[in-house]
């Protein structure tokens, strides 16, 4: 499909790239409630959605929200919302509903300092868990982590793709440093678009089919369908005590994700070859990862990069393989060590945190001078 | 006079309710009155929220239906309904799950007067969990959770509603069903955000802990207790002590 502004250079903010992402992805429906860091995303929606026929709405709360953008999901929308800190805590039993109702929906997380109320205006990685168990009980989610503007434009279209592709909902887990962060990125010709997939009569909530995807009608379609976060049997009829129906929804909704991981994480790396100490990093840290690794590299030392692009699900096997090469991983975070931990679990080597919760980005100096240490 | 009502609701399915639930009855109303407006019941679309109310239609009409979070039946609605206006959706939800968690969106809702039916089924308090109080359980009444009595005034939710602006407002007990169905039909036909207040007897949670003895005894107290808006126009305060008002409170039409 061709991308909705004329191919080309612009310079945008993260957040503006966000915007202009779901656009380009077809976003049908925005719901959202003003936040910092997020709300430029909800103003340049509700502007630019008048140009391109997209339904903006103000809700009263972000439980609103992300109720709206379930409801309007099943009506056939692409979906999405953005918000930050307290709003995505609000958010979270949607974040179930959208899980167990296999709905499609897009979720922007720009997050800022915490706990509580926390540093509006600051960044933080605070939200890397709670993106993964934020809702209670078991469950799987799609996340992605941008690092620069053009990622965030880019990552926000994916996000639209996997959550119409797998059903579920997916989390841009991006950060007050990306979202107001200012620079150049590239608008190419075309933008690839996945449409959820539709089979007329078939079970919307089971499938024998490999992926664990059942297709997706929408209402009005005379499916008469029954949508509910109850436990269901394959065509959404309510099964609250049957062991074996739950057993096998929550194992089906497990591994739809799981099952599938290789072919849904997306990483980044550079400098591997030979290196001995690895830094594994994200989101905006990843920037000041980056031209530490450089500065070292200019010396001789052999440190390289590997660069989380999806978050969940965590890409066990290739940290597993970095663990049994490298001779230590450091993962420098804005947060008291989430990511380093489930490092830890896969990496046979070493995992050491570099912690940073000031509230402010992680200069290139401090990773330098870790590194320095380590090597 | 005998309707095929039942080509209105998914084969296979036993009721969930409990014998003397108002539940069931409304049931009935509602599909009577979709029946009679010849709506095609696939071009519908109903919500509904966590308790005993939010199981009229979902899993029993045969239709689109969405089951949603406790409380959150308008904003699911909302997004429903703004990305396809052809939808007639219709929410159907207990008076906990509107009034008391999800009251501000009931006022929003309202508020912003969006093309949505709300039928509130007013038990009197939450039945699905085991009967504890609402915002609608009467100054006094027993509860599982008030034991000693409701030490709190009740929401007049028609006023309240109508304050926030929406277009149709009423209120109706199952004890008045021809005035209910044909409520139904005006809420469904008006554009713009109805609201229905349907008193529905609850003998298991709200009938036993309050001595209204048999289910038939609670229809008769309701019947009793229910005046029309027009009646009661006529009567002094003192007559109307402990009467519950019922009757159209805004026609967006006038
Ligand atoms: C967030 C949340 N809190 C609490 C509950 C438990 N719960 C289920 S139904 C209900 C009350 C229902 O009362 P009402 O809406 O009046 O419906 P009724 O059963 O009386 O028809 C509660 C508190 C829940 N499901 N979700
Ligand atoms: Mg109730």
């Amino acid at each position: 499909m061709k991308s909705i502004l004329s191919p080309g250079s612009y310079y945008f903010s993260g957040d503006e790239a966000i915007a202009e992402g779901a656009i380009a992805a077809r976003c049908g429906y925005f719901a959202g409630y003003p936040i910092t860091p997020a709300s430029e995303i909800v103003e340049r929606i509700s502007i630019r959605f008048k140009e391109t026929g997209g339904v903006f709405i103000q809700m009263e709360d972000e439980i609103a929200s992300i109720c709206s953008i379930i409801g309007a999901s099943w009506a056939g929308a692409r979906a999405m919302t953005a918000t930050s800190g307290p709003g995505f805590s609000l958010m979270q039993e949607g974040v179930g509903h959208a899980v167990m109702t296999e709905t499609p929906i897009v979720i922007i997380d720009v997050q800022r300092a915490g706990p509580g109320l926390g540093q509006a205006t600051r960044p933080a990685s605070g939200d890397i868990m709670q993106a993964r168990w934020g809702s209670h009980s078991d469950r799987q989610i799609i996340a992605l982590c941008p690092w620069s503007v053009q990622e965030a434009y880019d990552q926000t279209i994916d996000a639209f793709n996997l959550a119409e592709k797998y059903r579920v909902p997916v989390i841009l887990l991006t950060d007050e440093a990306v979202g107001h962060l200012r620079e150049k990125m590239d608008i190419r010709e075309d933008v690839d678009i996945f449409n959820r997939t539709k089979k007329p009569g078939a079970a919307p909530f089971g499938t024998e089919e490999d992926d664990g995807v059942p297709p997706m009608p929408t209402f009005g379609e005379r499916e008469k369908l029954l949508v509910t976060s109850s436990t269901h049997n394959d065509y959404g009829i309510r099964k609250t005590d049957d062991p074996l129906v739950q057993a096998k929804l929550v194992s089906r909704l497990y591994s739809k994700i799981m099952n599938n991981r290789e072919k849904i994480i997306d990483y980044d790396s550079c400098y591997m070859e030979d290196a001995e100490v690895v830094v594994v990093c994200y989101g905006f840290t990843a920037r000041s990862a980056l031209f530490a690794i450089e500065k070292l590299r200019g010396e001789g030392k052999k440190v390289g990069m590997f660069r989380l692009k999806t978050m969940w699900p965590f890409p066990d096997r290739l940290i597993r393989d970095i663990g049994s090469r490298a001779k230590k991983i450091l993962v420098p975070e804005m947060n008291k060590g989430q990511v380093v931990e489930e490092v830890m679990k896969y990496a046979s080597c070493d995992a050491i945190l570099y912690s940073q919760t000031n509230g402010e980005d992680i200069h290139p100096n401090a990773i330098i001078e870790q590194l320095r240490r380590l090597v | 006079m005998t309707r095929d009502l039942e080509q209105y609701l998914r084969p296979g399915l036993v009721t969930a309710f409990c014998p003397g639930c108002g539940d069931g009855i409304l049931l009935g109303l509602i599909l009577r009155a979709i029946d009679e407006l010849k709506i095609n019941i696939d071009d519908m679309l109903f919500v509904s929220g966590i308790g005993c109310a939010g199981w009229i239609p979902s899993p029993n009409f045969n239709a689109d239906t969405l089951h949603t979070l406790h409380g959150r039946t308008i904003p699911f609605a909302t997004g429903a309904k703004m990305f396809n206006p052809k939808l007639q959706v219709m929410i159907i939800s207990g008076d906990g799950d509107l009034a008391d968690i999800g009251g501000n969106h009931l006022i929003h809702g309202a508020r912003r007067n969006i093309d949505l039916t709300v039928i509130l089924v007013n038990n009197f308090l939450y039945g699905m969990t085991g009967g504890q109080v609402a915002c609608t359980t009467p100054m006094g009444a027993f509860t599982m959770t008030t034991t000693e009595g409701n030490p709190y005034r009740p929401f007049d939710l028609p006023k309240l509603v109508d304050a926030a602006g929406a277009t149709y407002v009423a209120r109706y007990s199952v004890t008045q069903p021809l005035a209910l169905i044909s409520s139904i039909k005006k809420a469904v036909q008006i554009k713009g955000f109805s609201f229905i207040e349907v008193l529905s007897p609850c003998p298991i949670q709200f009938g036993r802990r309050n001595q209204l003895g048999t289910p038939i005894d609670m229809i008769k107290f309701l019947m009793d207790k229910c005046i029309m808006k027009e009646e009661a126009e006529g009567l002094s305060p003192e007559e109307l002590e402990g009467k519950i008002i019922t009757g159209e409170f805004s026609d967006g039409r006038n």
